[in-house]
């Protein structure tokens, strides 16, 4: 790629002193890109635009709200009542972090559908992985701030998973709390971090942009570029793509935004925290449920681990599992287009998701899907179970036994002949 | 410098630039580590926090088999009026039955008086059976609504995923009907 030569003397004059001109122009508009990006590849730059939305509607929102616990959910509510557009503030940065996980769920399953973690891209899937773990602390944290009972008692809920560690436990709580229980020192540092981590995402998604640039886009049929005719420029052909998405991402934001605003949340985050009084529910917000029902669906001690601890430790390590896969997958092959077998235990591995989703809303001891004689907890073990059997298990062994389909010999071949049909 | 205390002849200054940089390295070490921990330590509990760690109660109020719930650093402390069947039922109970083995002796000063902190050992979650009316769970104790743990009329867990009875604070009866608690 030759430096690009600018006719324009300003530009010319800035560009010899910061290349910053034709970084921009190398990253965005010659960036080679295959040509044969589908839809599902839109979500990564819906997830970074989702990011600046948050950002930019935190910042504010900081400048109406009040960081503490005894004034914190008055100051909410003036936002929502008193503040000129405050309501749409508030309810963009809240509709955000619930799309923000939905893109950022589907760019994940398509990650993993189209191997897009397998070398030499490892890097940019821990990058990714990084990403997702930091937007978990953020969102966990932003969820606290309302101040009201399910941020409280999520809160609580949430930061006495740490005391299940022998001995580090309590003291390792009472320091993330500031306290003897969640309260005003709590409500502040995460009002700190939850500004902070945001910028920490950003700086993390310039590593996963810049590894991305590396080792370019993966694409549908997981067969890299090899000649020019595999690729087309990124502008226009995938600005006007991702701006098409954007479109239509848009319009299902915004719908909820304006007319179904409370969709993902609980109302009893409109009570006033109260630290004598749990609700009779508690659940997290929806995109933690799935990891919810893992740590829940342990319930009986294993190698002298107390239940408690180990349903910790199965809920970290159903990310920390996501870290090793790059290895655990033996299969030459990156698409599951071309994977016969593993094509359909990826199926299993979304329903399962959706399943261990469902079990995380509901009550242990409530009847699955309505039907008696069978518990929430029993099929959140064995969707847990599947779980880490899919890429403990499965990904190992399948990706040995499986006989792949024969791959196009280049991407455009597979074009040409009309893509999976060929 | 004296060069008579070389060990290796051609590399003369190995073993004294080893130590150089092994020194300056875990200088470095725990200067940052000294550096790093005040703001780690800032956010433990502060003074003032520490300042409220007790409270005094009356007791005179509360009737038999009635319980009332009061704040001590932020979090609920029950103190139950027992009645002679729930003390009974916490001094019958055969220790093996007990996830948390504890006598009901161990746990009371007074045998009328049950006093804990009304936190579930599971996940912190306030259990109910303090006001009247609120499911006690089966063991005529409180039930905590999070994830189905029963403590019994002691405090003690008997049925659920909480490992550990319910603590009890360290008090002090000042009186008959009194009592301070932290």
């Amino acid at each position: 790629m030759s430096a690009p030569v600018w006719n324009n003397k300003v530009v010319k004059w800035v560009d010899d002193r910061l290349p910053i001109i034709s970084m921009v122009h190398h990253a965005a508009y010659e960036y080679p890109t295959p040509k044969n990006l589908s839809y599902m590849w839109n979500f990564g730059s819906l997830a970074g635009f989702v990011l600046v939305t948050m950002i930019l509607s935190g910042i504010f929102l900081v400048m109406n709200y009040t960081p503490h616990a005894d004034m914190a959910f008055d100051s909410v509510e003036r936002i929502m009542r008193d503040v000129n557009y405050g309501w749409l503030i508030r309810y963009l940065h809240v509709n955000g972090a619930s799309m923000f996980f939905i893109c950022v769920y589907i760019h994940i399953f398509r990650g993993l559908y189209y191997g897009s973690y397998k070398a030499p891209r490892e890097v940019l899937w821990w990058i990714g992985i990084l990403i997702l773990l930091a937007m978990m602390a953020t969102a966990f944290m932003g969820y606290v701030l309302p101040w009201g009972q399910m941020s409280f008692w999520g809160a609580t809920v949430i930061t006495n998973l740490f005391s299940a560690f022998p001995v580090i436990g309590d003291p390792l709580v009472t320091w993330l709390w500031g306290g003897f229980s969640v309260g005003n020192p709590t409500l502040n540092r995460f009002f700190s971090l939850h500004y902070l981590l945001p910028f920490v995402i950003l700086g993390l998604v310039v590593l996963h942009v810049w590894a991305l640039h590396a080792v370019r886009s993966n694409n549908p049929t997981g067969v890299e570029i090899k000649t020019p005719q595999d690729s087309i420029p990124f502008h226009p052909y995938y600005t006007i793509k991702d701006l098409f998405g954007m479109g239509v991402f848009l319009i299902i934001y915004l719908y909820f935004v304006f007319f179904a605003p409370n969709f993902f949340g609980e109302p009893d985050n409109y009570i006033m925290a109260n630290p004598l009084s749990t609700p009779a529910h508690i659940v997290p917000e929806w995109y933690f449920l799935p990891f919810y029902a893992i740590l829940r669906s342990i319930d009986f001690e294993f190698l002298g681990i107390p239940a408690k601890l180990l349903g910790v430790l199965a809920m970290f390590a159903a990310i920390i599992v996501l870290f090793v896969i790059p290895w655990l997958d033996t299969s030459k092959v990156r698409s599951s287009r071309f994977r016969p077998v593993y094509k359909w235990f990826f199926v299993i591995l979304v329903i399962d998701c959706f399943i261990l989703g469902y079990c995380g809303a509901k009550s242990p001891a409530d009847p699955f899907m309505g039907l008696h004689g069978l518990q929430v907890i029993t099929v959140g073990q064995l969707a847990t179970l599947y779980y880490f059997l899919h890429f403990l298990v499965v990904m190992p062994v399948v990706g040995k036994m499986e006989r792949p389909k024969p791959l196009p010999a280049s991407i455009s071949e597979s074009v040409l002949k009309g893509g999976a049909n060929a | 410098m004296s060069q008579t205390v070389q060990s290796s002849g051609d590399k003369p200054d190995e073993n004294r630039r080893d130590f150089l940089t092994l020194a300056t390295t875990a200088v470095g070490v725990v200067g940052t580590g000294m550096a790093l921990w005040p703001f780690v330590d800032s956010m433990n509990p502060s003074k003032d926090v520490l300042a409220l760690a007790s409270v005094e109660v009356n007791l005179s109020n509360i009737a038999v088999g009635q319980a009332i719930k009061v704040m001590w650093r932020g979090k609920p402390v029950f103190i139950r009026h027992r009645t002679e069947r729930e003390i009974k039922e916490a001094e019958d109970v055969a220790l093996n039955q007990l996830v948390d083995p504890e006598t009901d002796d161990a746990r009371v000063k007074k045998k009328e008086w049950l006093i804990v902190v009304g936190v579930c050992t599971h996940l912190g979650c306030i259990p109910m059976g303090t006001a009247t009316g609120e499911p006690r769970g089966d063991f005529d104790g409180w039930y905590c609504p999070c994830h189905g743990s029963h403590y019994d009329s002691s405090g003690r867990i008997r049925k659920g995923p909480a490992p550990k009875n319910l603590h009890v604070p360290t008090y002090t009866f000042l009186t008959d009907t009194s009592v301070k608690i932290g």
